[in-house]
């Protein structure tokens, strides 16, 4: 109980990063955990990268994730995983990726310099990379915005936190008309993982 | 009951216990959300938007010695405007306990500078409080408000940005209503300067009490330890403490100005090596050096630039090795804020860029105009600075200069300067960019958007009749989508001999009434389209290139501004069939 979970959830805004990230924290706070969680973004509301730093366990110091110790780092884009796959602990540490692209619209021909080989490249130095298809997933439900939920039910199966939790939280913090399909995302997301063991 | 709140909602969640009956502010960040949060849920606390931070202040210093209890919120720069109020308020002192928050900005996240209003505390004489979490964030308001009173000294609560914009569980109480205090007109003590030098003596006295109580205050908390490392340290960098050198004996100053000398040096005594880790500048550790103690290490180790964080502090210690961003053998391509989609500000900008003037801007998101594509911003100081850098660069001979500036920065900072453009004689071109929003710190209304923070319909000043009333004569109003509109106003308003003005208008894409809307997009017919690339120069998000090279209309993304079929030359580009709710 002593131990510390540390969490980054890198994403685009307008992907739902930070709602998944609220999610999070909320569920942890459900499992009477200490929880902080800070977020950095630049001055847009749209388009530019987003970062989330979730921490919780018996007691929680910093709200910011160091480098290198983070138990999931989890990318709701492939450049912005890439961005921050190096505060994944190199040892014990998961980046969970969706497998999805955004080429960034502000940079001059973004499309023939985009790194498309984020997955080998992040496998070739050591990372413990599990990819997602869950926008994939997501339009196969009838909206591709419900990605961030269902890389949620992935990463639930990563954490202490029960499934009842989970799904009290959902239903705290989605908004009704939007819940039954949410839930479905969260439950395909959690299946396509449900083989993995929670860290320890 | 404990509840996940953002440090800012825990301060507003404090006014509200602690029986504010007035809060006033200006957007910016990292403070905005605490008038947020008191507008949504605390209507008791009296909270609105002022059109500045000086006006917020004022407002609030009569409300204080009318008797209320009052917060007041703006960012680091915000306490510059508000300065000469907060400079002289010490002098009456304050009946109701008043407290300011200065929310510092170290790392430049949102701000064009980085500041330490401690300094400026000091210099105004005005006691500073520093939380280290959100429950010390509800904490100290309300012992910020008490001790407001008990010294009858305005307060400040200084956060920075890591600590206003974390989340943290907070225990909440209930609210606490206290009587209005007396306000007994006394012109020796509220007016006539000429009385001022007799209240002089009074502020020194109360900061002498202040200090003496610091040395016993019960947020200057001392947790010895059996190490040969002492840390003095505020605000959310004791945090960071806790997690690289767990085992160090702490001094965590929650006042940190007046500072405790008897502490600190008992405190510094008590250790070979004292750290002093503060975010800003060597604010705590240049008093300590100043008691002629030695034994102390701080800004030579750990950095005077920029946020603290674990790492930093790890690495500067040599106790943490930091991997750093992958960037070997593989492109990690930039991602860099750009305007929103449909935002208005798009057409203006690429206008300028196209009429190749030169562009004083000014402090809102339109400062990404400096930015690629567009690149034409050439200036940007500070709130209001547009209008007076445009007419001191025509004085020194530039011709075809252009300020720039929105509206809520307009109202806030650059009335004045319009006024004395037209006195002095100035050919200022000026476009306001009207969006009837405060848009970068997230679309909060302004006097001119004929709402108030609570959402309540208020006057709407008019800002055509308000530039005509400082003498300029040629007004033009613009539909800020229509991009031919903004380019002959331009080009007219350029022409003119005499002072011009542009209101480019369009409401920012954020407001909640423009996101529920339902919005028909536009598509491309693939069949009339000749891949001219004449849509993608419009830099909008949403347009894409699809696996052949066509443009390709991303639907649930668009929002309608119509500026991409304004420049398809082979109206390639039309109105989707239905409707797409938001």
């Amino acid at each position: 109980m002593d131990r510390i979970y540390s969490l980054m959830f890198a994403g685009v805004g307008g992907q739902g990063s930070l709602l998944i990230a609220d999610i999070t924290s909320l569920a942890a706070v459900q499992a009477n955990y200490d929880v902080k969680q800070t977020e950095v973004h630049g001055v847009s509301q749209r388009g530019g990268s987003v970062e989330t730093h979730v921490r919780f366990g018996r007691k929680v110091y910093s709200p910011l994730v160091t480098p290198g110790q983070a138990d999931v780092v989890v990318g709701l884009e492939k450049l912005e995983a890439l961005r921050f796959a190096h505060y994944a602990n190199p040892d014990s540490g998961y980046v969970l990726v969706n497998d999805y692209e955004i080429i960034p619209a502000s940079v001059a021909n973004a499309e023939k310099i985009y790194p498309h080989q984020v997955v080998d490249h992040l496998r070739s130095k050591g990372f413990n990379v599990i990819v997602l298809p869950a926008s994939q997933i997501a339009r196969d439900l009838g909206d591709g915005r419900m990605a961030n939920v269902v890389m949620l039910g992935g990463l639930s199966n990563l954490l202490p936190i029960t499934l009842e939790t989970w799904d009290k939280t959902l239903r705290m913090r989605i908004p009704t008309r939007y819940l039954e399909p949410n839930l479905e995302a969260f439950a395909k997301g959690r299946h396509l993982l449900a083989v993995r063991q929670p860290a320890s | 009951m404990r509840e996940l709140l953002l440090a800012n909602q825990a301060i507003a969640r404090g006014a509200w216990e602690g029986g504010v009956k007035f809060a006033a502010g200006y957007p910016g960040t990292p403070s905005t959300e605490i008038i947020e949060t008191l507008a949504a849920r605390y209507p008791e606390t009296n909270p609105r938007w002022s059109a500045n931070e000086k006006v917020a202040f004022e407002e609030g210093m009569g409300a204080a010695i009318g008797g209320l209890r009052v917060l007041v919120t703006m960012k680091h720069v915000g306490l510059n405007v508000a300065a000469d109020a907060f400079m002289v308020f010490p002098y009456s002192g304050t009946n109701g306990g008043f407290v300011v928050v200065s929310a510092d900005d170290p790392g430049m996240h949102s701000s064009q500078n980085e500041q330490d209003n401690r300094f400026l505390a000091r210099m105004g004489k005005v006691p500073v409080l520093e939380p280290s979490d959100a429950q010390e964030c509800k904490d100290f308001v309300i012992l910020g408000l008490e001790l407001s009173e008990q010294f009858a000294s305005p307060v400040m609560l200084r956060t920075t940005t890591r600590l206003a914009h974390h989340k943290g569980l907070v225990e909440l109480g209930e609210r606490k209503e206290v009587v209005q205090a007396e306000f007994i007109p006394d012109p020796r003590r509220f007016s006539v300067p000429i009385y001022r030098l007799l209240r002089r003596p009074e502020v020194e006295k109360r900061l002498h009490d202040i200090q003496a109580l610091a040395e016993t205050y019960r947020l200057n908390r001392v947790e010895h330890a059996d190490s040969p490392i002492g840390v003095v340290t505020s605000g959310i960098s004791y945090q960071y403490v806790k997690e690289v050198l767990p085992d160090a004996g702490v001094l965590r100053l929650g006042m940190t100005f007046p500072l405790p000398p008897d502490l600190l040096r008992s405190f510094c005594a008590a250790y070979p090596t004292v750290y002093v880790v503060e975010e800003g500048e060597p604010f705590i550790e240049e008093y300590i050096r100043s008691l002629g103690i030695t034994n102390i290490i701080g800004k030579e180790l750990f950095g005077v630039i920029g946020e603290y964080s674990p790492a930093r502090l790890g690495e500067a210690l040599g106790v943490t090795k930091i991997p750093t961003p992958l960037k070997e053998g593989i492109n990690l391509v930039m991602r860099p804020p750009m305007l929103c989609i449909g935002c208005g500000h798009r057409t203006v900008f690429a206008t300028l860029r196209q009429l190749k003037v030169t562009v004083a801007g000014d402090i809102g998101c339109y400062t990404m105009g400096a930015l690629p594509p567009y690149e034409a911003e050439h200036t940007t100081f500070c709130m209001g600075a547009s209008i007076g850098t445009a007419v001191g660069l025509e004085r020194a001979g530039h011709e075809r200069v252009v300020a720039v500036i929105g509206d809520s920065t307009f109202i806030h900072a650059g009335i004045p300067s319009l006024i004395d453009a037209v006195y002095n004689d100035s050919r200022l071109t000026l476009v306001i960019l009207d969006n009837s929003a405060t848009g970068m710190t997230g679309s909060q209304p302004h006097p001119g958007a004929g709402k108030n923070a609570r959402g309540e319909p208020a006057p709407k000043l008019d800002l055509a009749e308000l530039v005509r009333a400082t003498g300029v004569q040629h007004v033009t109003t613009v539909d800020t989508w229509q991009r031919l509109e903004v380019f002959r106003a331009l080009r007219k308003a350029l022409a003119h001999p005499a002072p011009a003005v542009v209101i480019a208008q369009g409401p920012c894409q954020q407001l909640p009434e423009m996101k529920r809307r339902a919005i028909v997009p536009f598509l491309v017919e693939q069949e009339l389209c000749t891949k001219c690339e004449a849509c993608f120069k419009v830099w909008c998000p949403a347009i894409v290139r699809d696996q052949e090279g066509f443009p390709f209309i991303i639907a649930s993304d668009c929002t309608s501004c119509t500026v991409c079929a304004q420049v398809c030359p082979t109206e390639a580009i039309r109105l989707a069939d239905e409707a797409v709710t938001a």
